[in-house]
C-alpha cells in the first residue's frame, strides 16, 4: 500500500462516496452546534420537513452569546435571550443532547469536545465555527463549516467535500523557558501569512510538537485557522490517550484497548508526500504579541512596531498603515512597555486549566495594576470547578481579576463583555481584527503568562524576565470533573 | 438554492487585503435567526462612524457605488469566522458577485452556498479592474458568466476564472445540496453498516 499521511488516513475512512463531479461525500463522526451559526440551519429542516439524521452523534452547547457573570439572574438581552431560547427549543424538538445555561458541561465548544471525551483520533468532526480546527490535536479531522452545510450535516451526517491539499508544519529544536505553545502558532502564523495555508491541512509535525500536553497542542491547532488552514492535526501518541482515558464519552475496557491499537496506526507513513512542507525553529522563538489588525501582524516582545514604508508590496504598506492608525501606535514603538487598560484571559485558544495555571503562577502573590480591568473566564464549568477546586479563583481574585462564568465572552463580544473605543488589550484570544473585542477596540493577542504578566504590570512585558512564583505543579493527567 | 449562470451589473472596488468576516458583517448583528434583512449590517462599522452617521470615506458609501452588485476586493477575502451571515448580509445588499485574488476557504463555501459567485482572478487582473473601476466613476460595468467562467468589460477586459466542476455544476442549475445528497441515502446507510460491523467484528 502506498505511503499516506495522517490526514489522508483520516480522509479516506470517511468517504462515503465519490460524486461524479469530483468531491467526496465525507461522514461526520461528531457535530458541534453552537446558538449563533445553528439557529438558520434548524429553520430550513422545519421548512423542508427534514429530521436529525444522528442525534446521537450531535451535541450542542451555548457559549458564544451567553452572558458570564452572574448565572442566577435571567439573561439581560432580549435578543441574545431569544436565540439561546430557539437553540434549546430546537434541541429538544429534534432530539439533541444539549448543555444549557446551567448545565455543569455547558462551556465553548470547543473546550468542551475534548473534555469530555467525545472528541477522539480519527474522527471528522464538524462545527458551524472557524476553530473547530481545534479538535485536530487529537488526530482528528477537525474543521469549520457555514450554516448551511451545518443544515447538510445535520440532515444526512454527511458533508460534500473537496480534498484539501495537506502542509507539514515541521518544528525543530526546543522551546526557551517561557514560550509556550500560543507562541510557537503565532510564530508560525507570523512566518506563513494568514492565507499561507489556505486550501490545506496543516498537520504540525517535530519534537516541540511531540513534547506539548494536550491542551498546548489544542492551543496550536485552534489557530491553523488563522493561518488560512481548513483544519490542524496532531498524529496521537500516548499523551494524546492518558489524557482521553478515564473521561466519560472516551470508549471503556475492550473497546479502549481496540481503540488504542487502531489510534496506534494514526500516523504519517514514513515516506508519504505533503503538498507542501515548512520548517519552523522553536529554539528561535520568543514570547510573542501582535501589534496590529491581523492575527499574522505579530513579533517577539522585545520587537518594535515595524515601519509600513519598510514592508515589500504596496498591499501591505496599506494594510500596516490603517492597521497603526486603529491600533494607535506609530512605526518603531516599542512593544514592551506598551500601557494595557484590559486584560482577557479566555477563548478556545487559552482558557483551558493548565492557561489558568500558568497565568494564576504569574499573577500568584501580585495584583493586577490599578489602571487595568481584567477578567478570566474559563473556557468551561469544568475548568472553572476544577480551578475552584485548586484555589486559582482566589489567586486571581486576590489580585483584582474578574472570576467569570464559562463562555467566549470578550474574545468576540457578543456579550455584554467588550472593549470601549480606544481601549487597549492584552487578550489571550485568537482574533485582533478591527472592532472583534468591541468596536474601536484594540487587541493585542498573547499567551496567558504574557496577558497575566500584562494586567500586574499595567503594561506590555517579557514575562521572561519574571520570577516564577510559588504554585506548586499540580499533579499530571489531572482530570477535571 | 439560487442558482446562478451569468450576471451584468456595476463594480464597485474595496481595494483591502483580509477583510475579515467580522467586518463584512459585525457579531452585533449574528443574535438573529434569519437569514435574511442582514444588508444593512453589511460593512457596518466602516460604513458608519461611531455616532451612526455615514462614514463619508468608505468605499461603498461614495454615490458612485449605488447601486453596485458586484464587488471587487484584496486577497484573502473572507478570513476569519465562518458565519455565513458574511455572505447572507452580502447578498441581501444586493450583490451577486464578488472579485478578489483569493478567498478564505469557509467564506467561499458559504458564498456557493448562496448563489453568490466568489470569482478568483490574478491580482493583476483584480488591480486592473480596480483602475477600470475608479476610472469609470460609477459607471463601470462587468459581466461574468459561469457558463464560459469569465469576466468581461466593454472595453476590452477580458479574465478566465476557473471554478470547481461540482459547484459551477450546482450553481448553474441552482440544486439543492442536501435533496441531492438525500439521493444517496442507501450509500450512506451501507457505510453505517460497514462500520458497525467492522468494530463488532474487531472487538
Ligand atoms: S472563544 Fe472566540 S474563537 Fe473560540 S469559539 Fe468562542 S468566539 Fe469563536
Amino acid at each position: 500500500m502506498t505511503a499516506r499521511t495522517l490526514f489522508e488516513k483520516v480522509w479516506d475512512t470517511h468517504v462515503v462516496h465519490r460524486l461524479p463531479e469530483g468531491p467526496a461525500l465525507l461522514y461526520v463522526d461528531l457535530h458541534l452546534v453552537h446558538e449563533v451559526t445553528s439557529p438558520q440551519a434548524f429553520a430550513g429542516l422545519r421548512r423542508t420537513g427534514r429530521t436529525v439524521r444522528r442525534p446521537d452523534l450531535t451535541l450542542a452547547t451555548v457559549d458564544h452569546n451567553v452572558p458570564t457573570d452572574d448565572r442566577s439572574l435571567p439573561v439581560k438581552d432580549p435578543i441574545s435571550a431569544k436565540q439561546l431560547e430557539a437553540l434549546s427549543t430546537n434541541a429538544r424538538a429534534f432530539g439533541v443532547e444539549l448543555f444549557d445555561l446551567g448545565s455543569p458541561n455547558q462551556g465553548i465548544v470547543h473546550v468542551i469536545g475534548p473534555e469530555l471525551g467525545a472528541t477522539q483520533p480519527g474522527f471528522v468532526i464538524v462545527c458551524g465555527d472557524s476553530h473547530t480546527s481545534t479538535h485536530g490535536a487529537f488526530g482528528a479531522l477537525a474543521f469549520g463549516i457555514g450554516t448551511s452545510e451545518v443544515e447538510h450535516v445535520l440532515a444526512t451526517q454527511c458533508l460534500v467535500m473537496t480534498k484539501p491539499r495537506t502542509l507539514e508544519a515541521h518544528f525543530t529544536g526546543a522551546l526557551a523557558p517561557g514560550v509556550t505553545a500560543k507562541d510557537v502558532v503565532l510564530g508560525f502564523i507570523g512566518q506563513i501569512g494568514t492565507a499561507g495555508a489556505t486550501g490545506h491541512v496543516i498537520e504540525y509535525t517535530g519534537e516541540p510538537i511531540r513534547r506539548l500536553s494536550m491542551e498546548e497542542r489544542m492551543t496550536v491547532c485552534n489557530m491553523s485557522i488563522e493561518a488560512g488552514a481548513r483544519a490542524g492535526m496532531i498524529a496521537p501518541d500516548d499523551t494524546t490517550f492518558a489524557y482521553l482515558q478515564g473521561r466519560e464519552r472516551a470508549p471503556k475496557g475492550a473497546a479502549w484497548t481496540r481503540a488504542t491499537g487502531e489510534w496506534r496506526a494514526l500516523r504519517t507513513d514514513p515516506g508519504a508526500a505533503y503538498d507542501s512542507r515548512v520548517t519552523i525553529d522553536a529554539g528561535r522563538l520568543a514570547p510573542q504579541v501582535t501589534w496590529g489588525t491581523s492575527p499574522g501582524m505579530v513579533t517577539d516582545i522585545t520587537g518594535r512596531v515595524p515601519d509600513p514604508a519598510s514592508l515589500p508590496t504596496e498591499s501591505e504598506r496599506q494594510a500596516a498603515a490603517r492597521a497603526l492608525e486603529y491600533m494607535g501606535l506609530s512605526a518603531g514603538t516599542a512593544l514592551e512597555g506598551l500601557a494595557v487598560d484590559r486584560v482577557f484571559l479566555g477563548s478556545c485558544t487559552n482558557a483551558r486549566i493548565e492557561d489558568l495555571r500558568a497565568a494564576a503562577r504569574v499573577v500568584r502573590g501580585r495584583r493586577v495594576a490599578s489602571t487595568v480591568r481584567a477578567m478570566v473566564v474559563p473556557g468551561s464549568e469544568r475548568v472553572r470547578r476544577q480551578a475552584e477546586r485548586e484555589g486559582l479563583d482566589h489567586v486571581f481574585r486576590e489580585a483584582g481579576f474578574e472570576w467569570r462564568h464559562a463562555g467566549c465572552s470578550m474574545c468576540l463580544g457578543m456579550n455584554p463583555d467588550t472593549l470601549q473605543s480606544g481601549e487597549r488589550c492584552a487578550s489571550t484570544s485568537n482574533r485582533n481584527f478591527e472592532g472583534r473585542q468591541g468596536r474601536g477596540g484594540r487587541t493585542h493577542l498573547m499567551s496567558p503568562a504574557m496577558a497575566a504578566a500584562a494586567a500586574v504590570a499595567g503594561k506590555l512585558v517579557d514575562v521572561r524576565g519574571w520570577s516564577q512564583a510559588d504554585l506548586p505543579a499540580p499533579p499530571s493527567l489531572e482530570m477535571a470533573s | 438554492m439560487e442558482s446562478f449562470v451569468r450576471h451584468v451589473g456595476k463594480a464597485v472596488a474595496l481595494p483591502r487585503e483580509n477583510v475579515d468576516t467580522d467586518q463584512i458583517i459585525p457579531k452585533q448583528f449574528l443574535k438573529g435567526v434569519e437569514r435574511t434583512g442582514l444588508g444593512p449590517a453589511l460593512f457596518f462599522d466602516w460604513r458608519y462612524r461611531a455616532d451612526g452617521s455615514p462614514n463619508p470615506d468608505f468605499e461603498l458609501n461614495q454615490p458612485t457605488a449605488a447601486g453596485a452588485s458586484i464587488l471587487v476586493a484584496g486577497a484573502n477575502f473572507g478570513c476569519g469566522s465562518s458565519r455565513e451571515h458574511a455572505a447572507w448580509a452580502l447578498a441581501d445588499a444586493g450583490f451577486k458577485v464578488v472579485i478578489a485574488p483569493s478567498f478564505a476557504d469557509i467564506f467561499f463555501a458559504n458564498c456557493c452556498q448562496n448563489g453568490l459567485l466568489p470569482v478568483a482572478l490574478p491580482a493583476a487582473a483584480v488591480a486592473e479592474i480596480t483602475r477600470r473601476c475608479a476610472a469609470g466613476r460609477g459607471a463601470y460595468r462587468l459581466t461574468v458568466d459561469l457558463e464560459g467562467e469569465s469576466v468581461e468589460d466593454d472595453q476590452g477586459f477580458k479574465a478566465a476564472f476557473h471554478l470547481e466542476p461540482y459547484r459551477r455544476f450546482m450553481l448553474l442549475r441552482g440544486l439543492d445540496e442536501i435533496g441531492r445528497t438525500l439521493l444517496d441515502e442507501e450509500r450512506i446507510a451501507a457505510f453505517e453498516r460497514r462500520r458497525a460491523i467492522a468494530a463488532a467484528i474487531s472487538a
